[in-house]
């Protein structure tokens, strides 16, 4: 049984890593018609991630089999019981990734504009509903005895939730929006830069007020305190992009993101998904996860293979570190 | 109201969702395997024209991959979502295999195919060609992963009942990676995927070939994918076979319902084609090869072969009332098509072979047909899927869990309706500009390659830039 509390912490280690990863890339898709000024820009922004957009979605989909496999109980009652926001997730996933590989296959403008449109929108409604989803766990649900969903789509939608929500989506957009400071230069990585002046303000007032919320309603000493971490790191970012240090506010903007999503994690702790009907339905750990031997089986599989993970997607990462430029992109016009 | 029936409406979701998907993992698997060997061979040789194949033919394969990508998310998702009793019951084997996929394969797939698109100018020519190696690597153990998962459906292995869970659990991981219809599946399925691919490169070479176009590398390309669907095509019918050996000791009822076999035979004959009753239970008229049933199900000419009848009483006694039998010419006609649309394909590679022997050029008719043959082994491979999934019914789990009592039991058969619709249009859309995308690309024809003068050397090079959005 010990095994799934670690099992626990790892599936939260595999959606850190995704939210933090594929975070900044809804951001970047979000930006578009903040800093995308013609089609030179919008395309640097977009080749910001490029290489790297489809391994930082992949995130998600380990995270969600880990689930599946570690927790089958938690997997099967979230994912049947957040039937329409899931979907929803879906088709946005599905528009952006075909987007970026599709948008520049034709040089007609009103092509390349239609899949802009569906690059904002595919980022936008996940970085949404990613925060819908995760504060409804941590707030519970409504649960029925076998652990089935009762409450429909209306509850999900209650202000926590909402507010979860927006935190995540503006999180991820000025997050994004850092990550550009880093990976573009001259007048475009300025403007996105001022532009994160901006958004980072928002994103302090909403971020603390939705921790705040969390760590009283729901929270422990443990996850207060880390969320108070995460708050630090929010502002530190904030200063280090004010002063044009755009790496070290991009790898506390990093932190602020892993640190705020433990703090959820560590809110929901021992429970995987609360009832708020009868505290007796409740998921926790113990009685959601998977036999011993089969956790005993994957964090074997996973503490082989998810080092070598970490080194190659590092060693992608330093591939590719190069600021994108505009005359880059206009050279390799094709 | 019938029509808002979750389960019917969660069962053709699956069904939509997954063929559309399997139209793309075949040709991923395939064509970054063809890829990869054009590299190679530019690797090797230095020849242009291969350089030019391998981004003539990248570029096809990335604009399947991109579609490969985002319907699989679907695929796992879908499990919790439609099917959360059935996920229940076998998460603990279940997931594992999937959480492997994830783990070795998909992480692999993704980070190298990413460095091989965006990598030409920045990495090594020798580490570049290994990222498309290692991108085919990940295609093919996300391959295994699934197949393994799939054959737990089909021939549940290595597991425990816990009755006081009321779910299966894992007690033999390599029983359940091991598992015969894994390991049987497994070749088939790369082998499909290799031909299927190699239809395309065959058909788009043929189709630059009939108008006297792009001869210096669509000729070699043409002799590169009528080989490469000859030699899938054979070894395919030699793994088929030995999936079939598997398949009747897994699952006889699924081998009676492809032959509609209705009583026990020895020697049984196997119907080429047939017109019976609506119902299938009854024969109007056939053309049949005798002994070729038993042949395939025992490697023998006189084996008995069990038939539907004594199946569903032997069911009915093991697991109490209920129809056993799976829909008999969903059945019937899948595997007939499988076969045919195969052997149809392998038959095209050996007139191709014959007709462009030492460069002779056929007619417009052989350029015509093998232009419109890249669909035969695609098709043949749906039909296949049909046929072993359909065939497995009424389980979800061979065995120990009916499909109808896998459905989620919170989800209404709106919210399925809503979801399935959606799919459908989106999938639809999808579909549309994908193939207008990929006739367009495959039309124009590999780019010439420019070559200039590297600072400091006499040495002409290739010009090459990373792929930009």
């Amino acid at each position: 049984m010990d095994l799934a509390y670690l099992w626990f912490f790892i599936v939260g280690f595999l959606f850190i890593g995704y939210f933090v990863l594929d975070g900044f890339d809804f951001g970047v898709g979000m930006s578009l018609p903040f800093l995308g000024k013609d089609d030179t820009d919008r395309r640097v922004l977009i080749n910001t991630i490029g290489p790297v957009w489809d391994l930082n979605e992949t995130w998600v989909i380990v995270a969600g089999a880990s689930l599946f496999a570690a927790f089958p109980e938690w997997y099967a009652t979230l994912f049947s019981g957040f039937y329409l926001a899931l979907l929803l997730i879906l088709l946005a996933l599905i528009v952006r990734g075909v987007s970026f590989e599709y948008r520049h296959k034709n040089p007609e403008s009103k092509w390349k504009k239609w899949f802009d449109g569906m690059i904002i929108v595919g980022s936008a409604l996940p970085a949404l509903l990613w925060g819908v989803a995760f504060a409804n766990i941590v707030q519970g649900v409504a649960l029925s005895e076998n652990h089935i969903y009762t409450g429909g789509l209306l509850p999900l939608l209650n202000p926590y939730a909402l507010l979860g929500g927006i935190t995540t989506l503006v999180l991820f957009f000025t997050h994004g929006v850092v990550f550009i400071t880093l990976k573009t230069e001259g007048e475009l990585k300025e403007r996105a830069r001022k532009l994160a002046i901006k958004s980072g303000l928002v994103t302090i007032v909403v971020a603390a007020t939705f921790l705040v919320w969390t760590t009283i309603a729901f929270g422990s000493v443990l996850s207060g305190a880390v969320a108070v971490i995460a708050a630090l790191a929010l502002i530190t970012a904030y200063l280090l992009n004010l002063r044009g240090r755009e790496g070290w506010s991009f790898a506390f903007m990093s932190v602020t993101v892993a640190t705020a999503v433990l703090s959820l994690f560590l809110a929901l702790f021992p429970d995987v998904m609360p009832a708020s009907n009868n505290p007796a339905y409740s998921l926790t750990i113990e009685n959601a996860s998977s036999s011993d031997y089969t956790l005993t089986v994957m964090m074997w599989t996973a503490l082989i293979f998810m080092p070598v993970v970490l080194v190659y997607q590092g060693w992608t990462y330093w591939v590719f570190r190069k600021r994108v430029t505009r005359q880059s992109v206009l050279a390799a016009a094709h | 109201m019938e029509w808002l029936d979750p389960l019917a409406l969660a069962r053709w979701q699956f069904g939509l969702t997954t063929v559309y998907h399997f139209l793309f993992v075949p040709i991923t698997i395939g064509m970054a395997l063809s890829v990869a060997l054009f590299q190679t061979a530019w690797y090797r040789t230095d020849k242009v024209h291969y350089l030019q194949l391998t981004r003539f033919f990248g570029n096809l394969f990335l604009i399947n991959f991109a579609m490969g990508v985002v319907t699989g998310i679907v695929q796992e998702f879908q499990f919790g979502m439609n099917w959360s009793d059935y996920s229940r019951f076998v998460g603990d084997i279940f997931g594992a295999p999937l959480a492997f996929e994830g783990l070795m394969a998909f992480f692999f797939e993704a980070t190298f195919i990413g460095l091989w698109i965006f990598g030409w100018d920045k990495l090594p020519r020798g580490l570049h060609l290994a990222t498309i190696w290692l991108t085919w690597v990940g295609t093919v153990l996300s391959a295994y992963f699934i197949l393994a998962a799939n054959a737990f459906m089909q021939n549940p292995v290595g597991f425990e009942m816990n009755a006081e869970k009321g779910r299966a659990e894992l007690v033999d991981i390599v029983a359940v990676l091991a598992n015969p219809i894994a390991t049987n599946q497994f070749p088939h399925t790369i082998l499909g995927s290799i031909m299927v691919a190699a239809a395309i490169i065959v058909s788009v070479s043929a189709w630059h070939l009939s108008r006297n176009q792009n001869l210096d590398t669509m000729r070699p390309a043409l002799k590169f994918g009528l080989w490469a669907l000859l030699g899938s095509g054979i070894m395919m019918f030699i793994s088929g076979d030995s999936l079939g050996l598997a398949m009747v000791e897994a699952q006889p009822m699924k081998m009676a319902a492809a032959e509609a076999l209705y009583t026990t035979s020895a020697n049984a004959s196997f119907s080429v084609f047939s017109i019976g009753t609506p119902d299938g239970s009854s024969e109007i008229w056939s053309v049949r090869v005798p002994g070729l049933l038993s042949f395939l199900s025992t490697h023998t000419f006189t084996g008995e072969v069990e038939g539907i009848n004594d199946l569903q009483a032997a069911y009915t006694a093991a697991y109490g009332p209920g129809d056993y039998a799976p829909l008999i010419w969903v059945t019937y006609w899948s595997f007939r098509w499988m076969i045919g649309l195969g052997a149809l394909a392998a038959f095209v590679a050996v007139v191709g072979l014959w007709l462009t022997r030492g460069n002779r050029n056929p007619g417009k008719w052989a350029w015509k047909a093998a232009t419109w043959s890249w669909p035969l082994p695609l098709l043949a491979m749906t039909v296949g899927w049909i046929f072993t999934e359909m065939g497995r019914q009424p389980w979800i789990v061979f065995g120990l869990l009916k499909t109808e009592d896998g459905v989620s039991p919170g989800v209404t058969g709106l919210e399925v309706l809503i979801s399935l619709v959606a799919f459908t249009a989106i999938y639809g859309v999808l579909a549309v500009v994908e193939a207008k995308l990929f006739l367009k690309a495959a039309q124009k024809g590999p780019a010439p390659v420019e070559m200039t003068k590297v600072d400091g050397s006499d040495e002409e090079q290739p010009v090459l830039v990373g792929t930009v959005y």
